[in-house]
């Protein structure tokens, strides 16, 4: 674990770095964990602030990374608009117990986390195998994952699919209109 | 302590996409599942960034972006599933939900 002689010799940024990550690391997987277990996560409202605690998280992860434009986009979007679109429609049904549904646990869904289980396994030895290259440096300048750098590769080299991301968030609000309405 | 690597990160996007898988497969609240939907594209984002940081490349962030948008018309075309569900129904349990079937 840490110690002083360490924090010499790699100077104090790694350190405050692998801090912060480990924190931040951590919460996001508890949070994640809370949103689907079913003490914590029986109630939906429960498992949606959890969820928005897991995505505060994700964005101090991805400051952590230097991708700033992500980091604001994932509060604004994610922990803002896609959540807050979640509690509502959670308090609209205002769900009893019984409409909820109970948890069962068939042998198939154990069979099923046992799969995953190996499969991550899997993913993790495969990972062990391989050798990822370090992180490459970025600097301060803002060429790195600021709104100007990523704008540009957005309106320059990705313009088509930017606009058919427009037809897209066209279709699903028609879409979600048509569904929720009582009467078309 | 050893300094932060890419490695950290892609297990901590692993573990996160395995907690989505197991709240998928598990839990029967139809809220709770797309919720683990959401969790599964937030795991992938973050091999994005963490990829995108190792190449010094912007353009994992533009994936990112996308697959951002592509969550919210998804939330917005489920959440209506399920309010029109529910409406039918009386129930959000994706088990109940069998109309296909027969």
């Amino acid at each position: 674990m840490w110690s002083w002689d360490d924090a010499q010799r790699m100077g104090a940024e790694p350190v405050i770095e692998a801090i912060v990550f480990w924190v931040l690391a951590g919460g996001a997987v508890l949070s994640a964990l809370a949103v689907i277990v079913p003490p914590f996560g029986k109630s939906p409202v429960h498992g949606a602030m959890a969820l928005v605690a897991c995505f505060f998280c994700l964005a101090g992860l991805y400051v952590l990374l230097a991708a700033h434009l992500m980091a604001a986009l994932q509060v604004i979007v994610y922990a803002g608009a896609i959540m807050v679109l979640f509690t509502f429609v959670i308090m609209l049904l205002n769900l009893s117990d019984a409409e909820m549904g109970h948890p069962k646990y068939t042998v198939a869904k154990g069979v099923g986390v046992l799969v995953i289980s190996f499969v991550f396994s899997k993913m993790l030895r495969v990972l062990g195998d391989t050798d990822v290259p370090g992180f490459s440096a970025v600097g301060d300048s803002g060429a790195y994952g600021g709104v100007k750098a990523v704008g540009n590769i957005l309106l320059r080299d990705f313009l088509i699919p930017f606009e058919l991301v427009s037809i897209l968030l066209l279709v699903a609000i028609i879409g979600a209109l048509v569904l929720a309405k009582k009467r078309v | 302590m050893t300094p932060i690597t890419p490695d950290h990160y892609i297990i901590l996007a692993a573990v996160l996409f395995m907690i989505g898988v197991v709240g998928v497969l598990t839990r029967r609240n139809a809220l709770v599942l797309l919720m683990s939907v959401e969790l599964m594209l937030n795991a992938a984002n973050l091999t994005f960034l963490t990829f995108s940081r190792v190449h010094g490349d912007n353009q994992g962030h533009v994936m990112v972006f996308f697959i951002i948008a592509v969550a919210a018309a998804e939330a917005a075309v489920g959440l209506a599933i399920i309010l029109s569900v529910f409406r039918h129904k009386r129930s959000v349990n994706v088990d109940e939900v069998t109309a296909m079937k027969r």
